[in-house]
């Protein structure tokens, strides 16, 4: 703080109430700049002034201007160089300085004339004496009565380059709500020396504005959606399920497919609805065995089925494809589990599948798939409905809805559906069911053992929650990177 | 459910383009794929009929005429070549409004669609019987020996024309490949070689049905027999209620190459016995037998109790195809008593929970990479070739990568074996971003691999990279120092088996000298740099970038 400035400042407004920075400035003698400087730094320390800001504008000679107060007008000079007998226009242009502004001002003034003699340009007077008009109206600005002239002749000479109007802020001051004439200069930190030689005490510090917003931390970030992931594999952990390992994009159509009863000329069996592979093009290591019971099972029946009818094909099992479903890898779990002497498990995995779909503001290529199953003797559909209604309370959804579903691999199937308070309507959130008897039991479980099993997009659950339209404002190379800087926690049950 | 015209327009546009629809309530009915029967306005009605108890379900019958009146359709040998399976049968006295003849043609465009998988496995063909006259012949001819007038025409084409003719069609050109190029078309003849029709393509001109038609011939030819009966049974099942005797069709006999004579519709009704203890336990209810029977009842499954009392014998009908095995007939019983009554029980079933160590592991350094500064993004999987090739200075043939057969457009070409395409699209869109922009990826790439079972198998990556307007290139080496620091692999100050330690490579995608392979325990799981300038370009950056790759498997 210019202490020394501040306090003449604040000494003459104590002594004045009021003054203008520029009257301000010419008193003290000092740059303007400076007193400016020195009421900001009063500002910014405490009330102790007001400050209004000012604009003044005032006419000030150009270069030109002063020379033509010192010497006269142009057309002034150009007067007296002129002999009572006339002059060739020639000499006139030679030996006076602004001949050519000059010249023609002085004609059209009516001061003189130019007539041809002998085919040259001669310059006679027309009048006998001349009042210097423009020199007498420079010298009244230059005697500060700049009121004297009008308007018009103040834009004529600014035309001509001899006035310039000149525009200055200065700020008309008055005393502040806590003004006085001394002031203490205000600390903005506490220092490590301070606290040292204690020299904190006693020291006013300047208030902090608490209205301003703080730096914002250095940090990275977790994206959007896998935020939601990370809420989802918390709440299987809680209740209990292990995660598959889901990391096998690419799969044989016989676990994707035939496995889970899905007949081989099922529409998602079609290159429209599934990703198939050129390379590696097949699958061919099969447990020989399950093979063929789930041949079996398709093609004639067995375990009380009817089967579907048809001639199922071990070429069409073997085409690989990019997993339709985390469902395949269920179907691994559930085929080595059975394998052993029977034992309950709850499992569970969150990962990527492939459609071949139309896509659309809500539908990707690749998205999200949340699966949970439990394996156990005698399961029942209400075991999965109250299942699925503990899983979704730590959602935060406590109304939940079900609707008779098709899915060829589960029977009974449910949708679900809950109600969401914030759209204030019911919404579809999943997919359940039993698993058919003719998925389990080739696989080698007890007849008394039923798997229950639901499934959801962890997507469309994430766009509710951070209220987005477009899906691709949420996953892939197009996602706003400032969005997910600024997205909040995920809290689902808040 | 319950909906109506504006509520589904707010649904699907927005409330502003709602204003003066109907309000009038419209019921949406959702029909289960498997459920044929639903899916005409006959099936839905009779369905809820029975349902609400005020119509017993029907009982369907297949009456055989007087001898020697039998219609027959004849298979010649030639049909194996192409389209092997064919059934048949007659309804009488059928009298159609306009509304149900409409809906003939509906429901069989309908199951031309779904079970018949647009009419690759199963094609319908129905005649006016009183036009043409039997046995009918099933044979298979060269397409330019086949000549008639088809449906919709007014003069005669051959095969090969037909096939030029449909080439623009809206709705038939979808169903030309399926014999566009066999040596061998389907036709099926009457008597006087009058043409019935081409499956499945299109029938003739000449036994067109019309709302006057009294006698309607039905014929399907298949890929797949079972779906063609369970078509034929769903269309007579459905239209047999217009007939003079209701609920009946008459049959045809169709003799195969062999000889060998079939009769259809089979029409035929299964019996199936429940245990009552076992369909309780299935749902999760307790309910008395006969309540049992009579909510299979109302779902068109006609059914008593046993004498045990302990059993329920269950008839399934020929309109009920998708009823195949106890289970089916478990969720019937569940649905009749409604899910939402079902009441909410949680199994007894106690586990231990646990984590697949590779995700845990994963999910602890998305973490820690966070907390070093570094923004997670979201990538895809698949993209284009040239994203993993061409653009990072590499030819395709040499990555270990998997090709998809049937990509709709380039951005699914190749499933990734690397994350840094992904990341620097994620920067070229987030150009207003200030600068630096650190961006991290933990995720899979997926790799040929002759040992994997499915001849390929997924990578777990980390990737991170910086943008700045210098490259920072010890930004990524100190989180690699970092992440290794997390790991317990300590710095190999002499390059040998312990430890990590960098190790300078030249790789197209970096900048000469600026590029070194990471080494951890003797083995190289990733590769570090300053990415190439014409990298930076093909990915339509501007700023130099820093970039880091490297499996975490090995840490597990």
């Amino acid at each position: 703080m210019t202490s020394d400035v501040s306090e003449k400042v604040l000494e003459y407004v104590g002594n004045y109430g009021s003054v203008d920075t520029l009257d301000l400035a010419e008193f003290l003698h000092m740059d303007h700049q400076k007193v400016v400087g020195a009421v900001k730094s009063l500002q910014a320390a405490g009330d102790f002034l007001t400050a209004e800001q000012q604009v003044h504008k005032r006419w000030e000679l150009t270069e030109e201007g002063m020379s033509v107060v010192d010497r006269g007008s142009h057309e002034a000079i150009v007067y007296n160089a002129v002999p009572v007998d006339g002059i060739a226009q020639s000499v006139i242009m030679q030996t006076v300085p602004n001949a050519k502004v000059g010249l023609s001002k002085a004609m059209s003034s009516g001061w003189i004339t130019v007539t041809k003699n002998a085919g040259e340009p001669f310059v006679t007077r027309k009048v006998d004496s001349i009042k210097d008009i423009v020199r007498e109206h420079l010298q009244l600005i230059v005697s500060k009565s700049p009121s004297e002239i009008t308007d018009t002749q103040k834009q004529e000479y600014k035309k001509r380059k001899l006035l310039l109007e000149v525009v200055t802020k200065s700020f008309l001051l008055g005393k502040g709500k806590d003004f006085s004439t001394s002031v203490e200069k205000m600390e903005t930190e506490l220092t490590q020396e301070m606290i040292a030689n204690g020299s904190w005490k006693g020291r006013n510090f300047k208030p902090y504005n608490l209205d301003s917003f703080g730096i914002s931390p250095e940090r990275g970030h977790l994206h959007t959606l896998l935020k939601v992931r990370d809420q989802f594999r918390q709440i299987f952990l809680e209740m209990g399920f292990s995660e598959m390992p889901t990391n096998n994009f690419i799969e044989s159509s016989f676990w994707n497919f035939d496995a889970l009863f899905q007949p081989q000329q099922h529409p998602a069996r079609d290159a429209h609805d599934t990703f198939f592979i050129s390379e590696p093009k097949l699958s061919t290591q099969f447990p020989s065995d399950y093979v063929e019971h789930v041949k079996r099972v398709h093609s004639e029946g067995g375990y009380g089925s009817q089967g579907y009818g048809y001639e199922w094909k071990i070429e069409e099992a073997q085409k690989n494809l990019l997993r339709t479903h985390t469902t395949a890898v269920s179907a691994r779990m559930l085929y080595q589990l059975a394998q052993k002497e029977f034992y309950p498990a709850k499992y569970f995995s969150i990962d990527r599948v492939f459609r071949n779909e139309t896509l659309d503001a809500t539908h990707l290529a690749e998205f999200h798939q949340v699966e949970g199953l439990i394996v156990d003797r005698h399961l029942t559909l209400g075991d999965l409905i109250g299942t699925l209604y503990e899983f979704f309370r730590k959602l935060g959804i406590t109304k939940l809805n079900f609707k008779p579903a098709y899915n060829p691999y589960t029977e009974p199937s449910m949708e679900i559906f809950c109600y969401h308070t914030g759209l204030r309507k019911w919404i579809e959130v999943g997919n359940s069911g039993i698993f058919r008897p003719e998925m389990l039991l080739p696989m080698g479980f007890p007849e008394d053992v039923n798997v229950i099993a639901w499934g959801l997009s962890l997507e469309r659950p994430t766009m509710i929650k951070y209220g987005l339209n477009n899906i691709r404002d949420l996953v892939g190379p197009r996602v706003n990177v400032q969005m997910v800087h600024d997205n909040p926690m995920c809290r689902l049950d808040k | 459910m319950k909906t109506t015209e504006k509520q589904m327009i707010t649904n699907e546009q927005g409330a502003e383009q709602s204003a003066g629809a109907s309000e009038d309530v419209i019921y949406r009915i959702e029909v289960p794929a498997n459920r044929y029967d639903l899916l005409c306005l006959e099936g839905l009605v009779l369905g809820l009929l029975v349902f609400q108890g005020k119509l017993s379900p029907p009982r369907y019958k297949a009456v055989t005429p007087e001898k020697g009146s039998v219609q027959k359709l004849v298979l010649t040998p030639a049909t194996q070549l192409i389209r092997p399976h064919a059934v048949a049968a007659v309804l009488r006295n059928i009298t159609f409004s306009q509304e149900s003849y409409k809906s003939f043609i509906d429901l069989q465009d309908k199951l031309h669609q779904n079970i018949c998988r647009k009419r690759s496995l199963v094609a319908i063909g129905t005649h006016d019987l009183d036009t043409i006259v039997g046995p009918f012949t099933y044979d298979a001819k060269p397409p330019g020996d086949i000549k008639f007038q088809p449906l919709n025409q007014d003069k005669e084409y051959t095969a090969t024309e037909l096939m030029d003719l449909y080439s623009t069609h809206a709705q038939l050109k979808q169903y030309l490949h399926i014999i566009k190029d066999s040596p061998v078309y389907p036709i099926i003849y009457d008597k006087n070689g009058v043409v019935l029709s081409m499956p499945p393509i299109i029938n003739g001109n000449h036994s067109r049905i019309t709302l006057n038609t009294r006698n309607v011939f039905i014929e399907c030819t298949a890929l797949d027999l079972t779906k063609a009966k369970i078509v034929l049974d769903t269309l007579v099942c459905t239209f047999s209620q217009y007939c003079a005797d209701k609920y009946t069709a008459e049959c045809c006999e169709v003799v195969l190459p062999d000889g060998n004579v079939t009769r259809y519709p089979e029409l035929a009704y299964r019996e199936e016995v429940v245990s009552v203890q076992k369909t309780n336990r299935y749902i999760g209810i307790s309910e008395p037998a006969d309540k049992i029977a009579k909510l299979l009842t109302k779902m068109c499954l006609k059914s008593e109790v046993a004498n045990s009392k302990e059993e329920v014998i269950v008839e399934v009908p020929p309109s009920r195809h998708d009823v195949i095995h106890a289970c089916d007939i478990y969720e019937d019983v569940a649905v009749a008593f409604g899910y939402n009554n079902i009441k909410k029980t949680f199994p007894k079933t106690s586990t231990i929970g646990a984590q697949f160590p590779l995700n845990k592991l994963s999910d602890q350094l998305r973490e820690q990479i966070a907390q070093a500064g570094f923004t997670e993004a979201l990538t895809f999987c698949l993209c284009s070739r040239d994203d993993i090739a061409t653009k990072l200075g590499k030819d395709i043939k040499a990555l270990p990568a998997v090709h998809i057969s049937n990509p709709k457009t380039l951005e699914f070409q190749v499933a990734r074996t690397t994350l840094v395409p992904g990341l620097l699209k994620t920067l070229a869109a987030n150009k207003n971003m200030p600068l630096p922009l650190k961006l991290f990826e933990v995720s899979d790439v997926v790799l040929l691999d002759k040992e994997a079972e499915v001849g390929a198998r997924n990578e777990r990556r980390v990737c991170a990279l910086n943008c700045n307007k210098t490259p920072g290139f010890e930004i990524i080496h100190g989180l690699l120092d970092r992440l290794m620091q997390l790991l317990e692999v300590p710095r190999s100050s002499n390059k040998d088996g312990i430890g990590y330690y960098l190790k300078a490579v030249d790789d197209p995608a970096y900048f000469p000298q600026r590029c070194a392979e990471v080494v951890a325990s003797g083995q190289v799981i990733g590769i570090m740099g300053v990415l190439h300038p014409d990298v930076i370009t093909k990915f339509d950056l501007t700023h130099p970038v820093a970039c880091l790759e490297i499996n975490i498997e090995p840490f597990v």
